[in-house]
């Protein structure tokens, strides 16, 4: 058995700053990769949402606009 | 097989594909991380920092692979003026920074308890913030040309001079570290050697191939938004995006 | 114009020389921001002979990396302004030799320059007689490559917003093997090594770059241009 309790596994034998940094800095890394990506789909469908709903409705207020002046 | 080089059945196998490599990938980062974690005794002379090498290792090696990836990609786009491995290669670059950094920073994590000190200009960091340098530059250069075409050309051959010039920045790196460090100071590749303990050897092989899965999923991931942004004037784009909008109950 | 290829590119060759020559102002900038470069390090890190000639190679080395990547912007910016490059891209003969021409000049009036000046530096540096050669050859071995490296990076960045930091973000990474076994190089035989090793490999990557550079720019022009 490597560990010998849960206090000794998290003190990663005095180097606990250093292990659980770096694998905290992994995570966070890993994580901002999942985030950013599943966001950027979101984002671009968003936008094209839009732009699809501004081709829509503004067209007839636009033309209406034109016919009234 | 070719079908699936049309973005529009790309895109739908992606979207079939991602959960399961999501799946694949955390299941392997769970086992690696009982492995590594829990499992494997402790250096007879790093003690448990060694443990930091499941995380740097794989990150290293991933960083090198993905820029060999973004620069075949390139290459592909560029010769056949295949869109989908433009993609590939603008989707990868983030995800390689990303792990260039991560080496970096894990690297000099480990390295304060092994050196002293947070930055040694050892071999393999100096290589490693290269890349990153390399990195950034890819992705700046996208970034500052519009047109996609022309965006994805250029860093295509940016991409290309650099996987020339990568072994041989590597190379130098080496040389000059031979140099002018003191031969006192130990490689953080030490540990990585024919002679590792299966009990190590283990969790960094389950590590590695978790990165390496992880990339293609959060690769796929992107190049879906790639996609829908490259191909928004095309009918199945226009199809996708009424749909979300029904199924939010379209306002007007 | 002559029609042979060789005819061609020697023409282009000597019009960028002439047009260097009529703007010796261009051609100037870079070496005066290679002499105050170089000039400014005893003021930071004091005049200490012994520290000053410790650091010699190395910033010499540097100074020189960032000339050249100043200079880099005058290679076809004014070709590009003018519709010249756009003709040559047009013209009957391959890009790659025409490019290598004007990367050849490029070098004349950057490189070539350096080299000169370099000893003079060398001595403010406090840098031992012995190297000086060492400097030298390795700068004439070396500078070539960076002028070969940058074009490709000017030609990406030809017409883009931000080019000028954008080209040094591109072309510094790529030059660091140059800068090593450069420096390295005087570093050794400032402290009476053999130094054959090194103009071995600096000649190496000059070869290596003579081959693939020019030909990556021209694609990168054609991209650029497209």
């Amino acid at each position: 058995m490597t560990w010998n309790s849960w206090h000794a596994f998290f003190a990663m034998g005095g180097y606990a700053d250093y292990v659980w940094g770096a694998y905290g800095f992994a995570t966070l890394v890993l994580f901002w990769n999942v985030v950013s990506a599943v966001r950027k789909r979101k984002a671009v469908l968003k936008m094209l949402r839009e732009l699809a709903l501004a081709d829509q409705a503004p067209k007839e207020t636009g033309a209406q606009r034109y016919v009234s002046e | 097989m070719y079908k699936y080089a049309s973005p529009k059945n790309f895109y739908a196998l992606a979207g079939r594909l991602i959960p399961w490599l999501g799946t694949i990938t955390l299941l392997l980062f769970v086992f690696g991380l009982y492995l590594g974690l829990y499992v494997a005794p402790p250096d007879y002379q790093q003690g448990d920092s060694y443990r930091i090498m499941f995380i740097h290792v794989p990150a290293a090696w991933m960083s090198m692979f993905v820029y060999v990836m973004m620069a075949g990609a390139g290459l592909v786009g560029l010769v056949w003026n295949i869109k989908l491995a433009d993609m590939l290669a603008t989707a990868s670059a983030p995800i390689g920074a990303s792990l260039t950094l991560m080496a970096l920073v894990t690297g000099s994590l480990w390295g304060k308890p092994t050196w002293g000190t947070y930055w040694v200009w050892d071999a393999r960091l100096t290589s490693e913030l290269l890349l990153f340098f390399l990195y950034m530059g890819f992705m700046a250069l996208q970034a500052a040309i519009d047109d996609p075409r022309r965006s994805a050309r250029a860093g295509a051959v940016l991409a290309l001079v650099g996987v020339v010039d990568i072994p041989i920045i590597h190379f130098s790196v080496v040389w000059w570290n031979t140099l002018h460090q003191p031969a006192s100071i130990g490689s953080l590749g030490r540990i990585v050697s024919p002679t590792i303990y299966p009990s190590m050897l283990h969790p960094l092989l389950i590590m590695s191939i978790a990165f390496f899965v992880f990339y293609f999923t959060v690769v796929l991931i992107r190049m879906r938004g790639e996609i829908l942004a490259r191909e928004r004037h095309t009918g199945w784009v226009t199809q996708i995006v009424r749909s979300g909008m029904e199924a939010q109950g379209a306002r007007p | 114009m002559s029609q042979n290829l060789l005819g061609t590119a020697r023409c282009i060759f000597q019009r960028d020389l002439i047009l260097a020559a009529r703007k010796p102002a261009d051609v100037a900038t870079p070496l005066a921001f290679f002499v105050i470069v170089s000039s400014l390090f005893p003021l930071g890190v004091g005049p200490e002979p012994d520290v000053l000639s410790r650091l010699a190679p190395g910033v010499l080395w540097v100074a020189a990396l960032l000339a050249t990547m100043l200079s880099l912007g005058r290679l076809f910016a004014g070709d590009h302004a003018d519709g010249t490059l756009e003709q040559m891209t047009l013209s009957p003969h391959p890009l790659t030799p025409l490019v290598f021409a004007k990367v050849a000049a490029h070098w004349v009036t950057s490189g070539l320059l350096l080299v000169v000046l370099s000893p003079l530096l060398a001595m403010q540096l406090n840098l031992p007689a012995h190297a000086m050669g060492t400097l030298a050859v390795t700068l004439l071995l070396g500078t070539p490559v960076l002028s070969l490296l940058g074009s490709v990076g000017a030609a990406l960045t030809l017409g883009v917003r931000g080019g000028g930091v954008l080209l040094s973000l591109l072309v510094l990474p790529l030059y660091t093997p140059v800068l090593i076994f450069g420096a390295g190089a005087v570093t050794a035989s400032a402290s009476g090594l053999d130094t054959k090793a090194y103009f071995s490999l600096l000649g190496a990557f000059l070869l290596l770059a003579l081959g693939f550079a020019p030909w990556a720019t021209a694609a990168a022009l054609r991209i650029s241009l497209d």
